[in-house]
Protein backbone atom coordinates (compact mmCIF):
# COMPACT_ATOMS: atom_id res chain seq x y z
CA UNK A 1 0.00 0.00 0.00
CA UNK A 2 2.87 2.18 0.89
CA UNK A 3 4.54 1.75 -2.58
CA UNK A 4 5.78 4.81 -4.13
CA UNK A 5 5.00 3.48 -7.78
CA UNK A 6 1.12 3.72 -6.63
CA UNK A 7 1.93 7.45 -7.34
CA UNK A 8 3.01 6.67 -10.92
CA UNK A 9 -0.09 4.54 -11.44
CA UNK A 10 -2.35 7.16 -10.56
CA UNK A 11 -1.01 9.72 -13.11
CA UNK A 12 0.40 7.57 -15.53
CA UNK A 13 3.40 8.21 -18.08
CA UNK A 14 0.99 8.78 -21.30
CA UNK A 15 4.17 8.73 -23.10
CA UNK A 16 4.95 5.44 -23.19
CA UNK A 17 4.99 3.35 -26.46
CA UNK A 18 2.22 0.91 -27.18
CA UNK A 19 0.85 -0.96 -30.20
CA UNK A 20 -0.85 0.70 -32.55
CA UNK A 21 -2.28 2.21 -35.59
CA UNK A 22 -0.13 5.10 -36.34
CA UNK A 23 -2.39 8.61 -36.03
CA UNK A 24 -5.45 6.12 -34.67
CA UNK A 25 -6.56 7.59 -31.44
CA UNK A 26 -9.77 7.35 -29.28
CA UNK A 27 -11.53 8.92 -26.34
CA UNK A 28 -12.61 7.94 -23.04
CA UNK A 29 -13.68 11.15 -21.53
CA UNK A 30 -10.42 13.33 -21.11
CA UNK A 31 -7.84 10.46 -22.41
CA UNK A 32 -6.53 10.02 -25.76
CA UNK A 33 -5.86 6.27 -25.98
CA UNK A 34 -3.83 4.26 -28.96
CA UNK A 35 -4.55 1.15 -27.68
CA UNK A 36 -8.38 -0.09 -28.13
CA UNK A 37 -8.24 -3.39 -26.42
CA UNK A 38 -9.62 -2.97 -22.17
CA UNK A 39 -8.21 -5.86 -19.92
CA UNK A 40 -9.79 -7.33 -16.95
CA UNK A 41 -7.10 -8.35 -13.69
CA UNK A 42 -9.41 -11.10 -12.74
CA UNK A 43 -8.60 -14.64 -12.85
CA UNK A 44 -5.45 -15.37 -14.12
CA UNK A 45 -3.01 -17.80 -12.42
CA UNK A 46 -0.50 -15.73 -10.64
CA UNK A 47 0.25 -12.04 -10.46
CA UNK A 48 3.42 -12.41 -13.04
CA UNK A 49 1.01 -14.49 -15.54
CA UNK A 50 -1.26 -11.48 -15.24
CA UNK A 51 1.62 -8.52 -15.48
CA UNK A 52 3.36 -10.47 -18.62
CA UNK A 53 -0.25 -10.93 -20.18
CA UNK A 54 -0.42 -6.85 -19.70
CA UNK A 55 2.64 -6.36 -21.91
CA UNK A 56 1.60 -8.65 -24.56
CA UNK A 57 -1.91 -6.89 -24.52
CA UNK A 58 -0.37 -3.48 -24.66
CA UNK A 59 -3.52 -2.34 -23.40
CA UNK A 60 -3.49 1.22 -21.68
CA UNK A 61 -6.30 0.79 -19.39
CA UNK A 62 -6.69 -2.23 -17.08
CA UNK A 63 -10.00 -3.08 -15.20
CA UNK A 64 -10.15 -3.50 -10.66
CA UNK A 65 -12.57 -4.05 -8.35
CA UNK A 66 -13.50 -2.45 -5.20
CA UNK A 67 -12.91 -4.61 -2.04
CA UNK A 68 -13.01 -4.68 1.57
CA UNK A 69 -9.16 -5.22 2.55
CA UNK A 70 -8.25 -8.58 4.33
CA UNK A 71 -8.18 -7.48 7.98
CA UNK A 72 -6.13 -10.48 8.68
CA UNK A 73 -3.22 -10.75 5.91
CA UNK A 74 -2.21 -7.24 5.27
CA UNK A 75 1.53 -8.96 3.97
CA UNK A 76 0.47 -9.49 0.23
CA UNK A 77 1.44 -7.21 -2.24
CA UNK A 78 -1.18 -5.22 -3.40
CA UNK A 79 -2.63 -5.36 -6.93
CA UNK A 80 -1.74 -1.54 -7.26
CA UNK A 81 1.69 -1.92 -6.34
CA UNK A 82 2.16 -3.97 -9.06
CA UNK A 83 -0.37 -2.63 -11.60
CA UNK A 84 1.82 0.98 -10.78
CA UNK A 85 4.77 -1.11 -12.65
CA UNK A 86 2.78 -1.23 -15.59
CA UNK A 87 1.95 1.95 -18.10
CA UNK A 88 -2.08 1.94 -17.64
CA UNK A 89 -4.74 3.56 -17.03
CA UNK A 90 -6.54 2.03 -13.71
CA UNK A 91 -10.91 1.54 -14.28
CA UNK A 92 -12.15 0.63 -11.41
CA UNK A 93 -16.04 -1.37 -11.73
CA UNK A 94 -18.95 -1.50 -9.49
CA UNK A 95 -18.78 -5.24 -10.17
CA UNK A 96 -21.04 -6.98 -7.90
CA UNK A 97 -23.72 -4.30 -7.17
CA UNK A 98 -27.36 -4.81 -7.70
CA UNK A 99 -28.75 -1.53 -6.93
CA UNK A 100 -27.92 1.88 -7.93
CA UNK A 101 -27.52 2.66 -4.19
CA UNK A 102 -24.37 0.28 -3.78
CA UNK A 103 -23.10 1.17 -7.29
CA UNK A 104 -22.90 4.64 -6.67
CA UNK A 105 -21.42 3.93 -3.02
CA UNK A 106 -18.88 2.08 -4.78
CA UNK A 107 -17.99 4.43 -7.08
CA UNK A 108 -17.59 6.79 -4.40
CA UNK A 109 -15.44 4.50 -2.82
CA UNK A 110 -13.42 4.19 -5.82
CA UNK A 111 -12.61 7.71 -6.51
CA UNK A 112 -11.66 8.25 -3.14
CA UNK A 113 -9.24 5.60 -3.12
CA UNK A 114 -7.79 5.55 -6.65
CA UNK A 115 -8.14 9.34 -7.38
CA UNK A 116 -10.01 8.43 -10.62
CA UNK A 117 -13.10 9.89 -12.12
CA UNK A 118 -13.35 6.87 -14.37
CA UNK A 119 -15.71 4.43 -13.28
CA UNK A 120 -16.94 1.23 -15.37
CA UNK A 121 -20.60 1.12 -14.13
CA UNK A 122 -21.96 -2.51 -13.26
CA UNK A 123 -25.26 -3.10 -12.07
CA UNK A 124 -26.34 -6.58 -12.62
CA UNK A 125 -29.72 -8.05 -11.97
CA UNK A 126 -28.91 -11.99 -10.88
CA UNK A 127 -25.97 -13.56 -10.46
CA UNK A 128 -26.69 -16.30 -12.70
CA UNK A 129 -26.63 -14.63 -15.79
CA UNK A 130 -24.83 -11.72 -14.32
CA UNK A 131 -27.00 -9.54 -16.91
CA UNK A 132 -27.38 -6.05 -16.19
CA UNK A 133 -29.99 -4.19 -14.76
CA UNK A 134 -31.59 -1.62 -16.96
CA UNK A 135 -33.91 0.38 -14.62
CA UNK A 136 -30.70 0.55 -11.68
CA UNK A 137 -28.25 0.65 -14.20
CA UNK A 138 -29.75 4.02 -16.14
CA UNK A 139 -30.15 5.38 -12.14
CA UNK A 140 -26.87 5.19 -11.33
CA UNK A 141 -25.68 6.22 -14.60
CA UNK A 142 -27.59 9.20 -14.18
CA UNK A 143 -26.55 10.27 -10.72
CA UNK A 144 -22.73 9.56 -11.37
CA UNK A 145 -22.52 11.63 -14.57
CA UNK A 146 -24.02 14.62 -12.35
CA UNK A 147 -21.46 14.09 -9.45
CA UNK A 148 -18.99 14.52 -12.07
CA UNK A 149 -17.96 10.90 -12.78
CA UNK A 150 -16.50 10.05 -16.04
CA UNK A 151 -18.77 6.38 -16.67
CA UNK A 152 -18.14 3.85 -18.63
CA UNK A 153 -21.57 1.85 -18.68
CA UNK A 154 -21.79 -2.08 -19.04
CA UNK A 155 -24.97 -2.85 -20.27
CA UNK A 156 -27.08 -5.41 -22.24
CA UNK A 157 -27.25 -5.05 -25.68
CA UNK A 158 -30.74 -3.23 -26.09
CA UNK A 159 -30.37 -0.33 -28.49
CA UNK A 160 -32.63 1.97 -26.45
CA UNK A 161 -31.38 1.54 -23.31
CA UNK A 162 -27.34 2.42 -24.86
CA UNK A 163 -29.07 5.24 -26.62
CA UNK A 164 -30.26 6.65 -23.36
CA UNK A 165 -26.81 6.15 -21.70
CA UNK A 166 -25.51 7.63 -24.53
CA UNK A 167 -27.49 10.93 -24.21
CA UNK A 168 -27.30 10.84 -20.07
CA UNK A 169 -23.55 11.71 -20.87
CA UNK A 170 -21.65 8.36 -20.27
CA UNK A 171 -18.07 8.74 -21.21
CA UNK A 172 -18.72 5.26 -23.10
CA UNK A 173 -21.57 2.59 -23.76
CA UNK A 174 -20.30 -0.63 -23.33
CA UNK A 175 -22.83 -3.50 -24.67
CA UNK A 176 -21.97 -7.08 -23.96
CA UNK A 177 -21.11 -9.36 -26.84
CA UNK A 178 -23.01 -12.39 -24.52
CA UNK A 179 -23.02 -12.91 -20.34
CA UNK A 180 -20.09 -11.95 -18.31
CA UNK A 181 -17.11 -14.97 -18.28
CA UNK A 182 -19.52 -17.49 -20.79
CA UNK A 183 -17.38 -17.04 -24.01
CA UNK A 184 -19.80 -17.12 -26.19
CA UNK A 185 -18.61 -14.44 -28.40
CA UNK A 186 -21.24 -12.27 -30.17
CA UNK A 187 -24.23 -13.53 -30.17
CA UNK A 188 -26.84 -10.81 -31.40
CA UNK A 189 -24.26 -8.66 -33.81
CA UNK A 190 -27.31 -7.14 -35.57
CA UNK A 191 -27.98 -5.58 -31.97
CA UNK A 192 -24.45 -4.17 -31.78
CA UNK A 193 -24.30 -3.14 -35.11
CA UNK A 194 -27.86 -1.38 -34.46
CA UNK A 195 -26.14 0.54 -31.42
CA UNK A 196 -23.06 1.67 -33.56
CA UNK A 197 -25.07 3.28 -36.16
CA UNK A 198 -27.61 4.91 -33.69
CA UNK A 199 -24.86 6.41 -31.42
CA UNK A 200 -22.17 8.54 -32.48
CA UNK A 201 -21.54 10.94 -29.07
CA UNK A 202 -19.82 8.72 -27.31
CA UNK A 203 -17.05 6.09 -27.34
CA UNK A 204 -18.57 2.01 -28.08
CA UNK A 205 -16.77 -0.56 -26.53
CA UNK A 206 -17.60 -4.13 -26.55
CA UNK A 207 -17.40 -5.70 -22.88
CA UNK A 208 -18.13 -9.08 -21.71
CA UNK A 209 -18.43 -12.63 -23.59
CA UNK A 210 -15.09 -12.51 -25.81
CA UNK A 211 -14.18 -15.77 -25.88
CA UNK A 212 -11.31 -15.74 -28.68
CA UNK A 213 -9.51 -13.37 -30.92
CA UNK A 214 -12.31 -14.00 -33.48
CA UNK A 215 -14.53 -11.99 -31.60
CA UNK A 216 -12.51 -9.54 -30.87
CA UNK A 217 -11.81 -8.82 -34.58
CA UNK A 218 -15.60 -9.08 -35.08
CA UNK A 219 -16.32 -6.66 -32.56
CA UNK A 220 -13.86 -4.52 -34.08
CA UNK A 221 -15.32 -4.71 -37.65
CA UNK A 222 -18.43 -3.72 -36.73
CA UNK A 223 -16.71 0.21 -35.52
CA UNK A 224 -16.32 -0.38 -32.12
CA UNK A 225 -14.33 1.89 -30.52
CA UNK A 226 -13.10 -1.07 -28.15
CA UNK A 227 -13.10 -4.17 -26.71
CA UNK A 228 -12.82 -5.19 -23.15
CA UNK A 229 -11.50 -8.30 -22.84
CA UNK A 230 -10.71 -10.56 -19.68
CA UNK A 231 -12.04 -14.22 -18.61
CA UNK A 232 -10.39 -15.24 -22.42
CA UNK A 233 -7.08 -13.94 -21.36
CA UNK A 234 -6.90 -14.88 -18.32
CA UNK A 235 -8.63 -18.17 -18.09
CA UNK A 236 -6.44 -18.97 -21.48
CA UNK A 237 -3.86 -22.29 -21.24
CA UNK A 238 -1.67 -18.89 -21.97
CA UNK A 239 -3.04 -15.80 -21.14
CA UNK A 240 0.19 -14.43 -22.19
CA UNK A 241 -0.24 -15.62 -25.93
CA UNK A 242 -3.64 -14.72 -25.94
CA UNK A 243 -3.47 -11.26 -24.60
CA UNK A 244 -1.15 -10.89 -27.99
CA UNK A 245 -3.90 -12.98 -29.89
CA UNK A 246 -6.23 -10.12 -28.69
CA UNK A 247 -4.28 -7.30 -29.51
CA UNK A 248 -3.73 -8.55 -32.92
CA UNK A 249 -7.08 -9.16 -33.58
CA UNK A 250 -8.41 -5.73 -32.14
CA UNK A 251 -5.67 -3.87 -34.49
CA UNK A 252 -6.80 -6.46 -37.49
CA UNK A 253 -10.62 -5.46 -36.86
CA UNK A 254 -10.40 -1.61 -36.77
CA UNK A 255 -8.09 -1.84 -39.56
CA UNK A 256 -10.83 -4.03 -41.35
CA UNK A 257 -13.48 -1.55 -39.89
CA UNK A 258 -11.09 1.37 -41.28
CA UNK A 259 -10.40 -0.31 -44.63
CA UNK A 260 -14.30 -1.22 -45.67
CA UNK A 261 -15.17 -4.52 -46.27
CA UNK A 262 -17.28 -5.03 -49.60
CA UNK A 263 -21.11 -5.67 -49.53
CA UNK A 264 -22.57 -9.20 -49.30
CA UNK A 265 -24.00 -10.63 -51.94
CA UNK A 266 -26.01 -13.94 -52.30
CA UNK A 267 -24.49 -15.19 -55.36
CA UNK A 268 -20.76 -15.42 -56.37
CA UNK A 269 -19.05 -12.28 -58.75
CA UNK A 270 -16.24 -13.88 -60.48
CA UNK A 271 -13.20 -11.88 -59.72
CA UNK A 272 -11.18 -13.11 -62.55
CA UNK A 273 -11.99 -11.22 -66.08
CA UNK A 274 -14.89 -13.11 -67.99
CA UNK A 275 -13.84 -12.07 -71.49
CA UNK A 276 -11.06 -13.79 -73.01
CA UNK A 277 -11.05 -17.36 -71.39
CA UNK A 278 -10.05 -19.81 -72.99
CA UNK A 279 -12.01 -22.10 -75.48
CA UNK A 280 -14.75 -19.49 -75.23
CA UNK A 281 -16.75 -18.55 -78.02
CA UNK A 282 -16.12 -15.56 -80.21
CA UNK A 283 -18.06 -13.88 -82.55
CA UNK A 284 -16.21 -11.81 -85.62
CA UNK A 285 -18.35 -9.62 -87.49
CA UNK B 1 -17.47 0.19 21.94
CA UNK B 2 -18.81 -1.85 19.14
CA UNK B 3 -17.73 -1.49 15.63
CA UNK B 4 -18.49 -3.71 12.24
CA UNK B 5 -15.30 -3.45 10.15
CA UNK B 6 -15.83 -4.95 7.05
CA UNK B 7 -18.87 -7.03 8.17
CA UNK B 8 -16.54 -8.11 11.32
CA UNK B 9 -18.02 -7.13 14.59
CA UNK B 10 -14.75 -5.62 16.87
CA UNK B 11 -14.40 -4.10 20.17
CA UNK B 12 -12.57 -0.18 20.44
CA UNK B 13 -12.16 1.80 23.45
CA UNK B 14 -14.68 5.29 22.99
CA UNK B 15 -13.35 8.41 20.81
CA UNK B 16 -11.78 5.96 18.56
CA UNK B 17 -11.10 7.96 15.18
CA UNK B 18 -10.88 6.88 11.67
CA UNK B 19 -7.73 6.80 11.97
CA UNK B 20 -7.26 4.96 15.22
CA UNK B 21 -9.35 2.27 13.53
CA UNK B 22 -6.67 2.25 10.67
CA UNK B 23 -3.69 2.15 13.16
CA UNK B 24 -5.40 -0.71 14.81
CA UNK B 25 -5.60 -2.60 11.50
CA UNK B 26 -2.10 -2.11 10.45
CA UNK B 27 -2.62 0.57 8.24
CA UNK B 28 -0.61 4.11 8.39
CA UNK B 29 -3.13 6.41 7.85
CA UNK B 30 -0.84 9.26 6.95
CA UNK B 31 0.72 7.47 4.32
CA UNK B 32 -1.87 5.17 2.85
CA UNK B 33 -2.63 4.92 -0.88
CA UNK B 34 -5.11 2.99 -2.85
CA UNK B 35 -7.74 3.11 0.48
CA UNK B 36 -10.87 4.06 0.85
CA UNK B 37 -13.39 4.30 3.88
CA UNK B 38 -16.77 4.41 4.00
CA UNK B 39 -18.67 4.91 7.53
CA UNK B 40 -22.61 3.61 7.51
CA UNK B 41 -22.58 3.83 3.68
CA UNK B 42 -20.89 7.42 3.47
CA UNK B 43 -17.74 8.21 2.41
CA UNK B 44 -15.34 9.66 4.78
CA UNK B 45 -12.93 11.56 2.91
CA UNK B 46 -9.01 11.13 3.68
CA UNK B 47 -8.51 14.60 4.94
CA UNK B 48 -11.45 13.78 7.63
CA UNK B 49 -9.67 10.30 8.73
CA UNK B 50 -8.05 12.25 12.23
CA UNK B 51 -10.75 14.00 13.46
CA UNK B 52 -13.95 11.37 12.41
CA UNK B 53 -14.99 10.08 15.75
CA UNK B 54 -17.02 6.94 15.77
CA UNK B 55 -20.12 5.81 17.65
CA UNK B 56 -20.77 2.36 18.95
CA UNK B 57 -22.90 0.51 16.64
CA UNK B 58 -21.43 2.00 13.46
CA UNK B 59 -20.35 0.40 10.46
CA UNK B 60 -17.08 0.60 8.57
CA UNK B 61 -15.73 -0.61 5.09
CA UNK B 62 -12.47 -0.33 4.34
CA UNK B 63 -11.87 -1.24 0.88
CA UNK B 64 -8.79 -1.09 -1.96
CA UNK B 65 -8.99 -2.46 -5.49
CA UNK B 66 -8.46 -6.48 -6.21
CA UNK B 67 -8.46 -8.53 -8.98
CA UNK B 68 -11.46 -7.47 -11.17
CA UNK B 69 -13.27 -7.49 -14.62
Amino acid sequence: MQDKNIDRLIKPDYSQPVAGIDGDFWHLGPLKLRSRLLVGTSGFPNPLTMMEAFTASASQMVTVAIRRINLKDRSEESLLSMLSKAPVHILPNTAGCYTAKEAILVAELAREALETDFIKLEVIGDDETLLPDSEELLKAARELVSAGFIVMAYTNDDPIVCKKLASLGCAAVMPLASPIGSGMGLVNPYNLELIRDQISECSLVVDAGIGTASDAALAMELGYDGVLVNSAISGAKHPMKMAAAMRNAVLAGRFAFTAGRIPRRFYARASSPLEGRVGSVTQEN
Amino acid sequence: MHLTVNGTERQFKNETTVSDLLRSIQIDPASARGIAVALNDRIVRKADWESKVLSDGDRVEVVTAQQGG
